[in-house]
């Protein structure tokens, strides 16, 4: 007797998304929630060590000065760049906007993506400074 | 001068012959205006007749004859020899789907996930015939148009990593041909196919890896139908929490 008359189910190997640049592109996009959610527990702890009293506060701050922590930070925004960038750039597939029966182009999204972003800085940067840059 | 002929490297299975699939090398001559379809009828009709594929129309209608062409879902009668010789190429079946034999995929479960989207235009009460047809303006062709030019060739299923990850997903396909009815004027079937659109197996297993629609031959975009699907699932449920006696 010879091998079952069964279709053949090719395996899924762990490196599939090697080798393939959309692919890659793709998971590198993943890997970066991260280091965002690296970023959101270091702000979680500078409000743990703000609440235990100004000792510990400077003692963290310091800490965050640490030429390892400064590398983290650069890289983690440089991921959250990379993952705005490509992100924004798979908005008008979400967003189909009909203007007078038209669908408004896609550069036109992306630059309305870019748009909300910068009106979102400046008032973040206007509850935190006190003015506007 | 001898004629020019390129090799083509096709993966062989034979069901109750092989435990794994193995590659096959044939030499065919090679033509500028051959595509791999071209090749592969060559082999059939004049090397060897125990090669097995699908194929019907030639011209990229019926969307038969999808093949992996060198690690890429392809229509065989659209992948020009030209393109890569004096390079070998290496033809395999569908990825992501069951090798039934050779080049021929197991296509059920597309087949059951295609008639659980229910994509036919889905009335509250059907008029009679004599009452005329169903009128629809140039703009209301115009939304759904797009996602009607599929034709379940499954491209887009062997390019979805998610796919090949979760073979429960509901898939590109499918999806976009759900899109294409619920974005119907005349349809009145969006509920009925939200269960299954919105469901777990459905849009938000959908993580925009975006190759579905780079792989479609016809244009349909899948993942933008996804996307707009998913959109429309999140607001179908912000409805219903701000309005939980509406209609829904």
């Amino acid at each position: 007797m010879g091998p079952p008359m069964t279709p053949y189910r090719r395996p899924v190997r762990f490196t599939w998304w090697l080798g393939h640049r959309g692919y890659t592109l793709f998971v590198l996009r993943e890997l970066t929630s991260l280091f965002i959610g690296a970023e959101a527990v270091l702000l979680l702890l500078l409000l743990h060590n703000l609440s235990k009293g100004r000792e510990s506060y400077e003692a963290y701050l310091t800490f965050l000065t640490a030429p390892g922590m400064i590398v983290l930070h650069i890289v983690a925004l440089a991921a959250a760049i990379f993952h705005a960038v490509t992100w924004f750039a798979l908005a008008p597939k979400a967003m189909v906007v009909r203007v007078g029966g038209r669908r408004v182009p896609p550069p036109a999204i992306i630059a309305a993506n870019y748009g909300a972003l910068a009106v979102a800085s400046l008032i973040i940067a206007w509850i935190v400074l006190g003015r506007i840059p | 001068m001898p004629d020019p002929t390129i090799t083509l490297e096709v993966m062989r299975y034979g069901p109750g012959r092989d435990e794994t699939p193995t590659y096959q090398s044939y030499r065919v001559p090679y033509r500028e205006d051959w595509v791999v379809l071209d090749a592969l009828n060559y082999i059939k009709d004049e090397l060897d007749g125990t090669l097995t594929y699908r194929w019907s129309c030639r011209m990229g209608v019926c969307g038969s004859c999808g093949m992996m062409i060198n690690g890429t879902p392809k229509l065989s009668c659209a992948a020009f020899l030209k393109d890569y010789y004096p390079s070998a190429v290496r033809v395999e079946p569908l990825a992501n789907f069951p090798i039934a034999r050779d080049l021929v995929i197991v296509m059920d479960d597309f087949m059951e996930n295609l008639s659980r989207v229910k994509p036919w235009i889905i009335r509250e009460d059907e008029r009679p015939t004599s009452e005329g047809e169903y009128r629809q303006t140039p703009a209301e062709l115009d939304r759904y148009k797009q996602f009607s030019m599929c034709i379940n060739c499954l491209l887009c299923y062997s390019a979805c990593p998610v796919y090949a990850l979760e073979p429960h997903f509901v898939g590109p396909a499918a999806i976009a041909l759900a899109a294409r009815y619920n974005l119907d004027s005349r349809d009145r079937g969006s509920a009925e196919r939200r269960d299954i659109v919105a469901g777990p197996d459905g849009v938000w297993d959908c993580t925009l890896v975006g190759e579905c629609s780079v792989v479609c031959p016809k244009g349909v975009d899948p993942a933008g139908a996804i996307q707009q699907a998913k959109l429309a699932s999140a607001l179908d449920w912000m409805k219903s929490i701000v309005l939980p006696w509406g209609r829904r």
